[in-house]
């Protein structure tokens, strides 16, 4: 074995996370009246978009979840194997061109020089102060100044013809799944989606991959030699650390929201169905708890925890986890300040179910307050579960940004969107300025919270019975 | 004569599905100045659409496909949205079912009404106030003057109504649309909302079309009447004719399918199956499925109109003089009119089931910041009944004043504040949960909405399931004794209890949402009869459907009484109903009890002046029903705050000064016949 798995905490929820993921598709597909909204969320063009880029997303993140410890090298010709301390991921390995090409300091996107000058000594001994060459950028290039446009146009062709490519395989393949599926001819069915005919929206999505796929094999095709987005401070590359900031986002976004579930559902629906001094308790928790800054409250927790790990550093054997240990109780707290709106949500819906008269036939039969709970109560609520976790991910991605940049949130150590954003901020009031850092973060954010936010109103609308009538208004009518 | 309202080959679409529901489809009708004309029919036949239609307020999903609708010579579907306003309100307006939800709750009722005034009359002012004043006092709102700065939660729901009324009056339109204004309205209010009609139609005369599905009220109110089904009308006549000679099978079912005492000891006609989808095309007569007289020509034809009389016109081939070998058919029509089902009287042991004395429910009334109790809704004070086994008791009485209370609490689900409830000698109040959940077998509930006494997220077997599952029973009905075992023996006990209930056992496997109303209502009795209960507590368990689903399910409910002696509590308001399934019969007021007596005793010589008001309020189907009924003046009074005395004296048409004084004591008239009124001799205190 050249290396040994680790699984941090982190992992070790988003594999819990993926597995109930998975079993709950299994049993949505399984029950009709569950399967037939999500239905009407796959008719919708936006949804199925952001869908898509929500996916790419989301795989960039899963590759970067599986953890290991590389071996090195021991000396001599001893058996026992040494793990180093470094622990890497999956995405790690394919991206390592990215992770080892480190420059000195900052230099620009697509730059061939550094961004400060030094001073360089020649043999003769005479000293020059100039913008030196990069390590890495560009560094095959002879003579930059002449030979640039046309090596980066040449690329760039290359890339996007790649990214045409495999577009075109991937398309091939998934039409001639659905043609074998659906027992059509695979002409028919590709003509049926050119022509905008099926039910769920391919044309756009295929749209949307071609995108998705061309900016990914130009990306590839430029990044092996340049440092598209530039590198920051410490000269690492910031397209490697936009992609790696996916990850803490994704698990600040979902683990957050696994947190607060359990609070919300079993404090919501309590105080909704048992009412009395359940219900006052369960309220003045809430009250209190929502009416203390919670900012104030994370950084007290975070600092204090802070104070803890480093008085302790013999719990942790690499810096991986104890950042992402720090991160882990960043959810945690994020998570328990946050219940407070979706358990207020899920008491006045549960106020209203159990006055339904199903309720009261199962009160009839004597069945236990448990399960009444369990079989008629949670699933009529589930929707606003559903609906509420969606529409809170893209809150909480932003919250992590927003902790890092003050200070509280992930482990300086972390790549994040917020220490990105942190680390840029001193560098936008110098001249010339350091704006690449910045735009590439913002923008990665930016694409991650518009789709999942597109993805959360598609869903809205499919598990809003009111809305739903109305979209067949656009259609065309045909009179007889 | 020129009508005041012509509408021809009127078509409306819903887009709310796959494929559209064409909800009105092809509706011709003439209405004349001043008439009354009646639309009947069961829910879902597209009668509201085809009155929004009219007043082009259909929603967003809703369009006009073909037709015309001529309101004095002009086609109101050509006309701008703008000019639309000035006929809204002012030439044409509407009554809508639900007073509660017509008005806006954060206006004061002038501010409603004043808003019609402004737009058409472009009144300001002390006009503007005398004006209001006026239509309040005209629908019968007493103090106008001050009430008319109210706001609606102010008001009780008759009196909602009334000012849902005066607002659609006072732009004085020569056509009122009222769209089943007195079904959310208990039978007292309903006779004084339809008498206030039937007096401003005089004065005014406008002409009202009365979208109704209730006959009683059609025979009451109607001047000519119009029967639709499935989006289109089928019979259309004059009210005598319509009464006297139904024709078409529908028309004659619905008749049939009306509960009464005559029918007691027969099964009523029900009509099978259910109204068709409107989104299906339909191909021959649209209700030749659920006829028993359609024949081939049914199914593949539609029926043009047929002509009976001048004023009588309907759409069937059993009356076209073209279609030849109908005359076979229509010896059939007057003989099989009604499916007897020959009633026998088992023998029955007469003991005591249940046994209810002196129960009191009060509900505190929470005021301040340490939520003191300052007072107590006195929901239920102090009822005592029983119920033989076997027997159906029946509780009536109108809205608010408590039997779903006392049923509940029968039940245990809300918890006495006093009195007992002896269920076969076992006390129930007070008794420990665990105790109370072995007897909870043996009494069930039956809700009167079907659409919410029914988890959506649960499969048919579940919900069945779900009493044997919790209860444990292990005696199963005409189930043999190897199926016994649980687990296995509960597959096979709901197909049972499907098939008695008259669903097929494959519907299982769906959900709640697939049925309609009737078969909800079925489902829910299935799932109470899996625990073999001797006491069902129906509360009202037929209000919320259609009159010919509401003949299968009293039915059903007289087939299972006989078939298993079950003991009904039947909750309900609807006295045709008590006169066709109770033994005996309870008239509740604000909380107690005013008048007890077998059926008989208490329908045709009622002595307590409310049960003489409720009767005498109830719309009757008869040529010569325009009688006179005792008007009751006012709403239920609040039970936080009960009149002192006998409850009804406020009002009482016979109240004497010692009725505000104490309650009075039970007269007995027979053996089972009392009441508590001063009318009649008090029994000497001993």
């Amino acid at each position: 074995m050249t290396f040994k798995p680790v699984i941090l905490w982190t992992d070790a929820l988003i594999y819990l996370l993926l597995v109930v993921v998975i079993i709950f598709a299994w049993y949505v597909r399984r029950n009709e009246h569950l399967l037939a909204p999500w239905r009407r969320v796959g008719h919708s063009v936006s949804g199925m978009m952001a869908l898509t880029v929500l996916i790419l997303f989301i795989s960039i993140g899963l590759l970067d979840t599986i953890h290991f410890r590389p071996s090195v090298q021991a000396n001599g010709s001893t058996n026992n194997k040494i793990y180093g301390v470094q622990v890497l991921s999956l995405f790690d390995v394919i991206a390592t061109p990215l992770r080892i090409n480190i420059e000195k300091t900052y230099s620009a996107p697509f730059a061939t020089h550094l961004y400060t000058r030094e001073t360089i000594e020649f043999s003769e001994g005479k000293q020059v102060r100039e913008f030196p060459r990069l390590e890495f950028g560009g560094a095959h290039l002879r003579n930059p100044e002449e030979q640039f446009v046309a090596d980066v146009t040449w690329r760039t062709v290359a890339g996007l013809s790649l990214g045409l490519f495999v577009w075109s395989a991937f398309v091939i393949l998934l039409v001639m799944l659905m043609a074998y599926r659906s027992g059509k001819e695979f002409m028919q069915t590709l003509s049926a989606i050119l022509r905008n005919e099926t039910e769920v929206p391919w044309n756009a999505v295929f749209r949307m991959l071609a995108l998705i796929f061309s900016l990914l094999g130009i990306a590839l095709s430029l990044s092996a030699c340049y440092h598209i987005f530039g590198t920051d401070k410490v000269g690492q590359d910031v397209f490697y650390q936009s992609l790696k900031s996916i990850r803490t986002g994704l698990v600040i976004g979902t683990l957050t929201t696994l947190m607060m579930l359990p609070f919300a559902l079993l404090l919501g629906i309590m105080a909704g169905y048992f009412r009395g001094w359940i219900d006052d308790v369960i309220q003045y928790i809430y009250t209190t708890l929502s009416s203390i800054p919670s900012v104030l409250l994370i950084a007290a927790t975070v600092l204090m925890m802070q104070v803890y790990m480093e008085t302790h550093p013999e719990l942790f054997d690499t810096i991986a986890v104890r950042a992402d240990l720090r991160l882990l109780f960043l959810c945690i707290i994020l998570g328990v300040t946050s219940w407070t709106g979706l358990c207020r949500l899920l008491r006045g819906e549960t106020l209203k179910i159990r006055e339904m008269e199903y309720i009261q036939a199962a009160h009839s039969f004597g069945v236990s307050h448990w399960r009444i709970i369990s079989r008629h109560i949670l699933p009529n609520v589930m929707h606003i579960v559903l609906i509420a976790t969606v529409m809170d991910f893209s809150g909480l991605v932003l919250a992590e940004a927003v902790l890092s940049y003050v200070g509280v949130g992930v482990d300086p150590s972390m790549i994040s969107f917020g220490t990105m954003i942190n680390a840029a901020r001193l560098e936008m009031a110098r001249e010339p300025m350091v704006w690449w850092a910045l735009l590439s973060s913002f923008t990665f954010m930016f694409t991650l919270v518009l789709s999942a936010n597109l993805f959360a109103d598609a869903v809205q609308d499919a598990f809003n019975p009111r809305v739903r009538t109305l979209s067949f208004i656009n259609r065309k009518i045909v009179p007889r | 004569m020129t009508s005041l309202l012509q509408i021809d080959n009127l078509e409306t679409i819903l887009h709310t599905g796959a494929t559209p529901i064409r909800a009105v489809d092809g509706l011709t009708l003439q209405i004349q100045k001043g008439e009354t004309f009646a639309l009947l029919g069961e829910s879902g036949c597209g009668k509201s659409m085809a009155a929004l239609s009219m007043m082009r307020l259909l929603p967003d999903v809703g369009e006009i496909v073909s037709g015309s609708v001529r309101f004095g010579g002009e086609d109101l579907l050509l006309k701008s949205e703008a000019s639309m306003r000035s006929i809204r309100g002012k030439h044409i307006s509407m009554i809508f079912q639900e007073p509660m939800l017509s008005l806006n709750p954060v206006l004061t009722v002038a501010e409603q009404i004043g808003e019609v005034l402004r737009r058409h009359f472009n009144l300001r002012g002390v006009a503007l106030q005398e004006r209001i004043l006026r239509i309040l006092s005209q629908v019968g709102i007493p103090d106008a003057a001050r009430r008319m700065t109210e706001y609606p939660f102010q008001f009780s729901g008759g009196m909602k109504q009334r000012v849902m009324i005066a607002m659609a009056l006072v732009g004085e339109p020569e056509l009122l649309i009222a769209d089943e204004p007195t079904t959310a309205l208990d039978v007292t209010i309903q006779a004084q909302v339809l008498e206030l009609m039937r007096d401003l139609q005089k004065q005014k005369g406008m002409a009202i079309l009365l979208i109704t599905h209730d006959l009683g009220v059609v025979s009451e109110m109607a001047d000519r009447i119009a029967v639709m089904y499935a989006g289109e009308i089928i019979e259309m006549a004059v009210r005598e004719d319509f009464l006297l000679s139904p024709s078409h099978p529908y028309s004659q079912k619905l008749f049939a399918a009306l509960p009464g005492r005559a029918k007691r000891d027969q099964g009523l006609a029900v009509i099978s199956g259910n109204v068709p989808s409107l989104s299906s095309k339909f191909i021959g007569c649209r209700f030749a499925s659920r006829c028993e007289h359609a024949w081939d020509l049914c199914r593949t034809t539609a029926p043009e109109w047929s002509t009976v009389s001048a004023d009588h016109q309907l759409r069937c081939h059993l009356y076209n003089k073209d279609s030849g070998d109908n005359i076979q058919h229509r010896v059939e029509l007057g003989k099989s009119d009604t499916r007897v089902v020959p009633v026998s009287q088992t023998s029955i042991d007469n003991s005591k089931l249940l046994c209810v004395t002196d129960l009191k429910i009060y509900f505190p009334i929470h005021k301040g910041l340490m939520k003191r109790v300052v007072g107590h809704v006195k929901a239920v004070d102090g009822v005592s009944l029983s119920i033989l086994r076997g027997r159906t008791l029946a509780l009536v009485g109108e809205s608010g004043c408590g039997k779903t209370t006392v049923g509940k609490s029968i039940l245990q689900l809300i918890t006495p504040t006093a009195g007992s409830v002896c269920y076969d000698g076992l006390e129930l109040v007070g008794l420990e949960r665990k105790r109370l959940r072995a007897k909870r077998a043996e009494f069930q509930i039956i809700f009167q909405d079907p659409y919410s006494s029914l988890n959506p997220r649960m499969r048919i077997i579940d919900i069945i399931e779900e009493g044997m599952n919790a209860l444990n029973t292990k005696n199963d009905i005409g189930v043999s004794k190897e199926v016994r075992q649980i687990n296995f023996s509960n597959g096979e006990k709901v197909d049972v209890l499907l098939k008695r209930v008259g669903l097929p056992p494959e519907t299982k496997w769906r959900y709640p949402h697939e049925f309609s109303g009737g078969q909800r209502q079925r489902i829910a009795i299935a799932r109470t009869l899996a625990v073999n209960p001797k006491l069902l507590i129906c509360d009202e368990p037929t209000s919320a459907l259609d009159v010919s689903v509401q003949a299968q399910i009293l039915n059903l409910l007289k087939e299972l009484q006989q078939g298993l002696g079950l003991a009904y509590l039947f909750i309900t308001h609807n006295i045709s109903v008590v006169e066709y399934l109770a033994d005996e019969v309870a008239v509740m007021y604000l909380g107690r009890i005013v008048e007890h007596g077998s059926v008989d005793e208490v329908l045709s010589n009622p002595k307590h002046p409310y049960t003489q008001a409720l009767l005498s309020a109830v719309p009757v189907v008869k040529l010569e029903s325009k009688r006179e009924a005792i008007r009751l003046h006012g709403d239920l009074p609040s039970p936080a705050n009960p009149p002192s005395g006998c409850h009804f004296h406020p009002r009482c048409p016979k109240a004497t000064p010692v009725c505000s004084e104490v309650y009075p004591e039970v007269t007995e008239f027979s053996a089972t016949h009392t009441a508590r009124c001063y009318l009649y001799e008090q029994p000497s205190p001993s």
